[in-house]
């Protein structure tokens, strides 16, 4: 199976100080794959340099295409997505103009309001606060509302930080739910996490980030069973 | 002062800052999508002006002249970027926008100088004329230091109006010129006369005020514009991009100063530096609109447009030093209201 996105050697300095370094890592088509690792480890700056918010040195893969010099907005409209850990919501515009500007990227309009219906019947509390600015929505809605806009986009492959940073344990374990349930549409998944135990349960695969380096890697479920991982990450269950 | 006097006054009054209104809304949209406090704004207004005035006369009009150098500059600094990029494949679009779409409009008001077509063409062809100016300042001043501080920014606008101002004295020439007015009705409103042309301000105010409004609610381009506004990281992350929401910023608030321009020119001696004080009344408005509010901006333009009006009645010669006073009450209110106003921006 080819690789759907892959890394090799990405390296990502801020200022001369290197918060990534060469770091590889793929990701195959309707997998989902998850990073871990403490706070500060550089997970969310890889994903910042793999949308291009940030540059970065080594080769990015996407779909057979290097994309490591391409724009943001070049990468979007291939459908490379993320939900970012602040979400970036349009926070004084509503629900539902947020959801359609999700859509922004789509060449083919004919397909949104399908696309709408379904991220509605998926969170269903969107649609009954579709009006309401998305500022005055809670965290779970928020973050429902930061996922329901990525799939407006028809992503390839979503990037997700932190999707359950900040958010009470049933909202947690919903969102990750959801998370699960995209693989069925095809949608390939890079999730960052600091609740490890949680995104080891979802993912195919993982990768442990520490001090900008990738440690260590395997399957998720052995992963989860890793002696030095339960004793750093999983809590010592 | 009695009523009579205080109704004209206010009639006078509506009518100008409802031109300030134009250039005010224009304002707050290129500051909330580009962070740039665009100052040129007013120079804008006027040479729309100065440009229906020589179409008029059947001259061709300097603006044309000005068209063409910022279309060669604007290409060659667009062709230049995407050969560094390596994105040369995109080079016939950028020709297409930068240079034949602009030139194509001056090659229009070139012929319509050998012609003799109606005001309703000569009008169409001011306003296409001066709006893509702004655009083309755009690319070659403000996109290479997008990422610049605000202060950065309103630094370089300053300096970018003193420029335009010499140009405008170069194209146009230091004599001010006043066009007919666009109607010759008047009526009769509670014992006071409007004129037609004051009733044309106040209605093309509102008319653009209303379209724009409707722009920015019904359609994906305007949401666009106010998701770039609200949160840039976000709309890139949309695939929007910050260049092509500035790009359609400047060509909307290039049309609002282009039409104010219109409607001033009959009413008004404009001159080729006349633009200033048009622009700066007008960014009093935006700032009594706290910079982001739309309507918050017209409101305070139209409430400039009143103050001056009465202030010129009680002393002509210091009506700007009235209206200009206003500043500082309106900005230590805003300063005390809103703490943290400049990080916001900053992000």
């Amino acid at each position: 199976m080819s690789s759907m996105f892959s890394l090799s050697d990405v390296t990502v300095c801020y200022d001369n100080v290197e918060a990534v370094r060469n770091v590889s890592l793929s990701v195959e088509e309707g997998q989902i794959v998850t990073v871990i690792g403490p706070n500060g480890a550089g997970k969310t700056t890889l994903l910042m340099a793999a949308i291009g918010l940030l540059s970065s040195k080594g080769r990015m893969v996407f779909q057979g295409s290097e994309i490591g010099r391409m724009s943001v907005e070049d990468r979007v409209e291939r459908r490379l997505c993320l939900v970012p850990e602040k979400r970036e919501l349009f926070s004084d515009m509503s629900v539902a103009d947020n959801l359609l500007l999700g859509s922004y990227s789509l060449r083919d309009r004919s397909g949104v309001q399908k696309t709408l219906d379904e991220v509605y019947d998926r969170f269903p509390r969107l649609r009954e606060r579709q009006r309401q600015a998305a500022g005055t929505l809670s965290g779970g809605e928020r973050q429902m509302l930061a996922l329901g806009r990525a799939l407006m986009a028809k992503p390839k492959l979503l990037m997700l930080d932190e999707p359950s940073l900040g958010l009470a344990p049933l909202i947690v374990r919903e969102i990750f739910r959801t998370i699960a349930s995209l693989r069925d549409l095809g949608v390939s998944i890079l999730l960052v996490e600091q609740n490890a135990r949680a995104a080891l349960e979802t993912a195919d695969y993982g990768y442990v980030l520490e001090t900008g380096e990738i440690v260590q890697s395997g399957p998720a479920k052995d992963l989860i069973h890793d002696p030095r991982l339960i004793t750093a990450y999983l809590g010592g269950h | 002062m009695t009523s009579d006097i205080a109704a004209i006054l206010a009639i006078d009054g509506i009518a100008t800052g409802a031109i300030y209104a134009l250039v005010a809304i224009g304002t707050v949209l290129i500051f909330t999508v580009t962070r740039v406090v665009f100052i040129p704004f007013g120079d804008i207004a006027a040479f729309t002006a100065l440009t229906l005035a020589a179409l008029d006369a059947k001259r061709f009009p300097g603006t044309g002249a000005l068209v063409v150098v910022l279309a060669c500059l604007a290409t060659v600094i667009e062709v230049g970027s995407l050969a560094r990029s390596g994105e040369l494949r995109l080079a016939p679009r950028a020709l297409l926008f930068y240079l034949v779409l602009p030139l194509a409009v001056v090659g229009c008001a070139w012929l319509a100088t050998r012609m003799d077509p109606p005001l309703a063409v000569r009008l169409m062809l001011a306003l296409m004329l001066i709006t893509p100016i702004s655009p083309l300042l755009d690319r070659i001043v403000f996109r290479p230091i997008a990422d610049g501080t605000v202060l950065l920014l309103l630094t370089v606008s300053v300096a970018l109006h003193f420029a335009l101002v010499g140009l405008g004295l170069l194209f146009f020439g230091p004599e001010g010129v006043r066009t007919e007015p666009l109607t010759s009705l008047s009526m009769e409103f509670a014992g006071v006369l409007i004129s037609g042309q004051t009733m044309l301000i106040v209605i093309a105010a509102l008319v653009f005020s209303g379209l724009l409004y409707l722009f920015f609610d019904f359609t994906l381009v305007g949401k666009s514009l106010r998701a770039t506004a609200v949160n840039r990281t976000g709309s890139r992350l949309m695939g929007i991009r910050p260049a092509r929401a500035g790009t359609i910023a400047y060509l909307l608030g290039s049309l609002m100063a282009g039409v104010s321009g219109i409607l001033i020119a009959p009413v008004n001696t404009v001159f080729y530096d006349s633009g200033f004080l048009i622009g700066l009344k007008a960014f009093v408005g935006a700032i009594v609109g706290g910079m982001t509010s739309y309507p918050g901006a017209a409101i305070g333009a139209v409430g400039v447009g009143i103050l001056e009006s009465f202030a010129s009645f009680e002393s002509s010669a210091l009506k700007d030093v009235i209206v200009f006073s206003l500043l500082i009450p309106i900005l230590i209110w805003r300063s005390l209201a809103s703490l943290h106003s400049e990080e916001e921006i900053e992000e």
